[in-house]
């Protein structure tokens, strides 16, 4: 087991939420605005603190976690990043080994980990360019790369879809579906037909508690999804379309 | 990025080389070091010393200048938007104001109570926001002002008079004892500063970013705040508020260099000291005997070269 959440709660947003993540697979977490979703995620990346309840991951309390090691372990990518500064998109990625770091000056091993997660992302072909000038999918796809540069075990994801496109959208889940063979991934979405098409599990959460938690034609039926948005929603198949 | 940070300390070396030959009056180094007056007097007792005031006063604020831009990821913050430096005037004003002469030890502890001030209204048990850090800032400015414009309305012609010369700022010949002491801060302050390079990088992104990635930046945040007020103070209290240094300079040389804090941090340093040395030298022999207050320069100069920057937009340090 990777994050073990016991009665795990927040000042707001999250209330007793106890789950077991598996090492690897692709989890997403769903559900309407406020229902602490986010909250959840940055508990389980070690950025909110004090949380009530335990939040285990590997065996230890998550804010008992030495900052540095914790990084090595589990990466966290924010749903956007406002970039004042003209930091190319190497230097973006080579960001990811900062945990690794032990001074002042990129090793060989550094560049060589930037290089692989640019390749796995599809993102060598700019590496030169300001980060700033980049599309939204292009730029998403950088900070995916910092992530992995962590060489993480597992990998959290605040709405990693939301500015992308159609295209983008599908192809940024078939590379996370892909990495979630090796490692834990972890994606806040709200786009339920990509959790139910690409996620090997769904965590449904309703004013800061877990309203449903399995496979996603288990969790994201009609009736739950009614229930929690207050929509009228139809299963075709693999694909739910929604009423007003 | 070796090449950047050598020929920056290139044209620091020739720059200051050169400032102390010049001059409303016209000496001979040779007479300077062989102790012949007036050459001497000049040379050692009145130019050297305002050349190594502007070398460290310029390092100090462009160095500031990119840790604030960076920790507050505000691009229009400089070494005076987190209220030192106006803490600093109100000493020297008030000192001024009671006929004290020690208007620098005012100014440092003015300097010093804004600091403790600020500081205590950004730190909230083991965390510290940028974002009050900033308000702070610039409430204490506002604040700082005020009581400025109240003393001044009260002063009489001749305190009125220093006192518009102090807000003006200037650089003036000080003693080597207090240069010493000076450049002991300004060098520790930097280098500590530069130490974390990388660190500054991720904090430039975002708290989030930093700390995702093991940064601890609440530390780091509080360690910026007050090396850069510890520079921003003890220069003003010795120069009074030079502008436009701690702006442009960083500016500048993210245009020409990038981003990267391990680059921009020694070279800031470097041509910030470069920028002042050259501005003041200009400011006393242009139209000589007359002095043009060096913070007039730095705008007038720097200005018009910074618009150039922005257009030309080339990442190299050469032309």
């Amino acid at each position: 087991m990777s994050f073990i959440g016991r009665q795990l709660g927040f000042a707001y947003g999250l209330h007793e939420a106890s789950f077991e993540f598996p090492n690897n697979g692709l989890i997403t977490i769903a559900g309407p605005n406020g229902a602490g979703k986010s909250t959840l995620l940055g508990i389980l990346a070690g950025l909110r603190s004090p949380y009530r309840g335990s939040c285990m991951f590997a065996g230890r309390e998550v804010r008992q976690w030495p900052k540095r090691e914790f990084a090595r372990k589990v990466a966290f990518l924010p749903q956007s990043v406002r970039m004042e500064f003209p930091f190319s998109v190497e230097e973006v990625v080579l960001m990811g080994r900062t945990p690794y770091a032990s001074g002042w000056f990129q090793t060989a091993e550094d560049r060589s980990a930037a290089e692989e997660s640019m390749t796995t992302t599809d993102t060598l072909a700019f590496r030169g360019r300001d980060f700033r000038t980049l599309s939204g999918g292009e730029a998403q796809r950088v900070i995916l790369a910092s992530a992995l540069t962590q060489r993480p075990e597992a990998l959290l994801l605040d709405e990693p879809a939301t500015h992308l496109d159609l295209r983008h959208q599908l192809s940024l889940y078939r590379l996370l579906v892909e990495l979630a063979k090796s490692l834990l991934v972890v994606a806040v979405t709200h786009d339920l037909n990509l959790a139910l098409r690409f996620s090997n599990r769904v965590m449904l959460l309703e004013d800061g508690r877990i309203a449903g938690d399995g496979t996603p034609v288990e969790v994201l039926t009609p009736a739950l999804i009614a229930r929690v948005f207050g929509v009228q929603a139809t299963l075709h198949d693999k694909w739910l379309t929604y009423e007003a | 990025m070796k090449r950047s940070v050598l020929l920056s300390a290139a044209v620091l070396v020739m720059v200051v080389i050169i400032a102390p030959l010049l001059g409303s009056s016209h000496i001979e180094l040779g007479r300077a070091f062989a102790g012949i007056s007036p050459d001497h007097e000049i040379f050692f007792y009145a130019r050297l010393p305002r050349v190594i005031l502007a070398l460290l006063g310029g390092a100090a604020l462009s160095v500031t200048g990119v840790l604030f831009q960076c920790m507050l990821r505000d691009p229009l913050a400089e070494p005076y938007t987190l209220g030192v430096s106006s803490g600093a005037s109100v000493g020297a004003v008030i000192a001024i104001c009671l006929g004290w002469r020690a208007t620098g030890v005012a100014s440092l502890v003015g300097a010093a109570l804004v600091l403790l001030i600020v500081l205590g209204m950004a730190v909230e048990g083991r965390r510290l926001s940028s974002f009050t850090l900033l308000l702070t800032g610039v409430t204490m400015n506002s604040m700082a002002f005020a009581v400025i414009l109240f003393l001044h309305n009260l002063a009489s012609f001749s305190q009125s008079f220093a006192i518009s010369r102090w807000l003006m700022g200037g650089l003036d010949a000080v003693e080597y004892s207090t240069l010493a002491w000076l450049a002991v801060v300004v060098v520790a302050a930097s280098a500590l500063a530069m130490a974390y390079a990388p660190q500054w990088n991720l904090l430039a992104v975002g708290d989030d970013w930093a700390s995702s990635r093991g940064v601890s930046t609440v530390r780091l945040t509080a360690m910026g705040y007050i090396a850069g007020s510890v520079l921003t103070g003890l220069v003003t209290s010795l120069t009074g508020p030079i502008g436009f240094v701690g702006l442009i300079v960083p500016h500048a040389l993210r245009l020409k260099l990038g981003a990267d804090h391990r680059v921009l941090l020694p070279c800031a340093f470097l041509l910030g000291g470069a920028f002042l040395v050259a501005c003041d030298t200009l400011s006393r022999t242009v139209i000589a005997p007359t002095e043009i207050p060096v913070g007039v320069l730095t705008a007038l100069c720097g200005g018009p070269f910074f618009l150039w920057l922005l257009k030309s937009r080339r990442r190299s340090l050469w032309l």
